[in-house]
């Protein structure tokens, strides 16, 4: 009896953070479908849900791993060049969008993946700090290799260089796919609001019931105590190495549903690089490490935050780093966690009172 | 635990809503723009009856970040040339509101600066400024059927759709243009090429460049790249040139980084002839550097302060005035769109309370029709392409001024000047 009371409790909080997701899904559908969202809202609800993605998965490294990674944006590149790189390749040979979508989808996360578990195997097999310098390197050797890479395709087949798009020698039907800085342009815009959500459910599945399997007990027993955890013989670094790899599969799930959205798609330091992956870190902490409802709920706010302040023109991001640290204070100073539990106590009680 | 969240979200939001609503009049009550609390109520209406009798202009470029320099210039001069023409009485007796909305240099946010726009029900758009952004910005806007043009965004597929137009050169053009001249002027038979490779600016100039090349009586001994995070030694590309024997160095890119490039050829000694393209306009104004060096500097440029033109002598006043700083290129390219979105506005005959789609469709046809005198060229027209025609401008620098190259006589003794070094007026 006690033991079912358990199981559900885990349930009932992983179908309340479902069922948070749906809410909102729903709401903005009606308010979609009354007129009553801005134009600019409506823009930003891909981009959300991309955010929303990497923000979930970087909190299964630094929460649930207790790893620090800080090369997230390289992970998120490498899904976005992969599957953009599909999607032009044969946005003609496959028609249907949705299918085209699901295949991008699956190379980008495939990609992302393979990248982690290669950046991992090194650096997830020593103690300390070693993952975010390696994180780091990688996400900037990422951006850098992609700014220096020219694909193209002519009837021969494919041309790489890694000088200039003129010494890939296409013949004249040729098209340059990836040219160097100036990325990859004319991407088909597959990303719809409702593949991003479906895709956050899908994450939120993957990563929820993870953290509760034995696996995700086992990364759990890793991260709070290393040798005890050994001690009992759990395999470190392969259960390291699993969570690490399906961060970074995550990571580019939200890459493909990002250069998907964009007609031009650059390895640019703004989208791609350290400042990127901070971003992303950001969102985690914000919403409190390990907290999954947490990481949501910062990345939305932290997104529509800059872009609803857009009305303060010259003073916005002034505005938007006092807000930064203001939020931060409130959520997680210990001064403002007393005050705050004081009065929710207060409040309970009169709850409690009237019941 | 998520009551926490929930009360740092609200204030979070009820701050933001104070904020907006507290600076949205005085900010914007100065160039009589529509104010933040406006574009909000104005969100998913239809056009507003009440602003039938103004136009809505917006702009899109990044006043924020690393690229905000040519933002502002942007808006600056739009700013300026939508002051002219409602002091004048507006187009066709309608004011204009101008809007300007930043991108920070980035695709995913001139997007949602776009959106911000289309909220607030805009008519025509100027921009957006740098190219990778124009182009995200083009293919939604394609999409809604508004009206853009670009001052300044120079890629190839800033214009693929038919309803955008732009006021600078393409990449490509320019580079093809430096080839011609320094072909067709003897300029020289060994050329070396420095860009960056990491700008699509100076990448784009540069194919063109050897591409056209080809077709040339020179030839590229020595082309060399550099990236935006090794900017300030150029030794090595310098040295290669030197060593290849070339006589021209093509540098095409922007003025701050072309400025190190001749201290630093000066320093080893090696002078060539230096060649560069409109980014170069601005070169003397760069602090702490020797004007001396530049001397014999030729490039092409939409614009130059100097003019002796009555026009551009009006616009480089007016803008001193108001800003405190001699506008380059980007101001000019936006003075001069403004400009031309007023006479395609004219001759469409379109008026204020029509929707955002009318308007475009009337001036995508009106575009091809006008011919402007602006400030970055005289008898500017556009083709259905999206391109301006006009013929770019030969600078050469000499005795510490910018004087402009009008002719094949004039350029015959520019290179006497180069010859003799004796840089007089190339009238």
């Amino acid at each position: 009896m006690r033991r079912m009371k358990k199981i559900n409790k885990t349930t009932k909080s992983n179908l309340i953070t479902y069922a948070i997701v749906i809410a909102l899904f729903a709401a903005v559908q009606i308010l979609t479908s009354a007129g009553a969202i801005s134009s600019l809202l409506q823009g930003l609800l891909v981009p959300l849900c991309a955010y929303i993605i990497l923000a979930v998965s970087l909190n299964l490294t630094v929460g649930i791993l207790g790893e620090l990674s800080l090369g997230h944006a390289g992970f998120m590149c490498v899904g976005a060049f992969t599957s953009a790189f599909f999607s032009k390749c044969t946005a003609e040979l496959i028609p249907v969008a949705g299918v085209r979508y699901l295949f991008a989808l699956l190379i980008g996360a495939a990609a992302a993946g393979l990248c982690g578990i290669l950046v991992g195997i090194p650096a997830l097999r020593l103690k300390g700090d070693y993952l975010a310098i390696v994180t780091l390197a990688f996400g900037e050797i990422i951006k850098n290799v992609v700014n220096i890479l020219f694909i193209g395709r002519d009837s021969e087949g494919f041309h790489f260089s890694t000088k200039d798009s003129l010494s890939l020698g296409l013949l004249p039907d040729g098209e340059v796919i990836v040219n160097g800085p100036q990325g990859i342009t004319g991407t088909p815009k597959d990303s719809t609001f409702t593949v991003g959500v479906i895709l956050i459910l899908v994450t939120l599945f993957i990563v929820l019931n993870l953290i509760h399997s034995r696996s995700g007990r086992a990364i759990m027993a890793i991260r709070d105590n290393r040798i005890a955890a050994e001690s009992i013989g759990i395999n470190v670094t392969k259960y390291k190495l699993m969570a690490f790899s399906i961060s970074a599969a995550l990571a580019g799930v939200g890459g493909v549903i990002y250069a998907h959205n964009l007609a031009t798609l650059t390895a640019q330091p703004k989208n791609f690089g350290y400042n990127m992956s901070i971003m992303i870190l950001v969102f985690v902490v914000l919403g409190g490490i390990g907290n999954i409802r947490g990481s949501i709920l910062a990345a939305i706010v932290l997104t529509l935050l800059p872009e609803l302040l857009r009305g303060l023109s010259d003073y916005r991001m002034l505005i938007y780093a006092v807000v930064l640290i203001a939020m931060m204070l409130f959520n997680w100073s210990p001064k403002a966690i007393e005050w705050r539990e004081r009065h929710s106590a207060k409040f309970k009680r009169k709850k409690q009172k009237e019941v | 635990m998520k009551l926490k969240k929930v009360i740092s979200a609200a204030l979070v939001a009820a701050m933001a809503m104070t904020f907006m609503a507290g600076c949205g009049d005085s900010d914007n009550a100065g160039n009589g723009n529509a104010s933040g609390s406006d574009t909000q109520a104005a969100s998913g209406n239809e056009n507003a009856s009440g602003s039938g009798d103004t136009f809505r202009i917006g702009g899109i470029g990044p006043i924020t970040g690393g690229a905000a320099v040519y933002g502002i210039a942007v808006k600056n001069g739009a700013e300026l040339a939508v002051k002219e023409i409602n002091e004048a009485g507006g187009i066709n007796g309608a004011q204009i509101d101008f809007n300007f909305q930043d991108d920070e240099h980035d695709a995913e946010k001139a997007v949602n600066a776009y959106n911000t726009l289309k909220d607030w029900d805009v008519q025509a758009i100027l921009g957006a400024v740098t190219s990778a952004p124009c182009v995200a910005v083009g293919e939604v806007s394609k999409d809604d059927n508004i009206f853009m043009l670009t001052p300044s965004g120079t890629a190839v597929e800033c214009v693929k759709y038919e309803n955008a137009f732009r006021v600078c050169f393409s990449d490509p053009m320019q580079g093809l243009e430096s080839a011609k001249y320094i072909g067709e002027h003897n300029l020289a038979t060994k050329v070396a090429a420095i860009y960056d490779s990491s700008d699509v600016y100076s990448s784009g100039i540069y194919e063109a460049f050897v591409k056209e090349a080809a077709n040339q009586n020179f030839e590229v001994v020595a082309a060399e790249a550099f990236t935006a995070e090794s900017k300030t030694d150029f030794s090595v590309q310098l040295q290669k040139a030197k060593d290849a024997g070339a006589e021209l160095v093509f540098l095409p890119f922007y003025y701050s980084e072309a400025s190190l490039v001749l201290k630093q050829a000066a320093g080893m000694n090696y002078s060539p002839i230096f060649f560069g393209c409109d980014g170069m306009d601005g070169i003397l104004a760069v602090k702490g550097f020797d004007a001396a060096l530049a001397d014999n500097l030729i490039f092409l440029s939409p614009f130059t302060p100097t003019s002796d033109d009555e026009m551009i002598q009006k616009f480089v006043t007016d803008y001193e005035a108001a800003y405190g700083e001699t506008p380059n290129q980007f101001a000019a390219d936006a003075y001069d769109g403004i400009y031309a979105i007023k006479a395609a506005i004219e001759a469409g005959n379109v008026t204020p309370d029509l929707s955002a789609s009318d308007v475009c469709d009337a001036l995508k046809t009106a575009m091809t029709q006008i011919t402007i005198d602006g400030v970055t060229a005289k008898g500017l027209t556009w083709e259905a392409s999206g391109e301006p025609s006009k013929e770019p401008m030969v600078v050469k620098i000499a005795n510490g001024n910018y004087a402009v190259v009008e002719d094949d006589a004039a350029a015959e003794s520019v290179e006497d000047n180069a010859a003799t070094e004796n840089g007089e007026d190339a009238e």
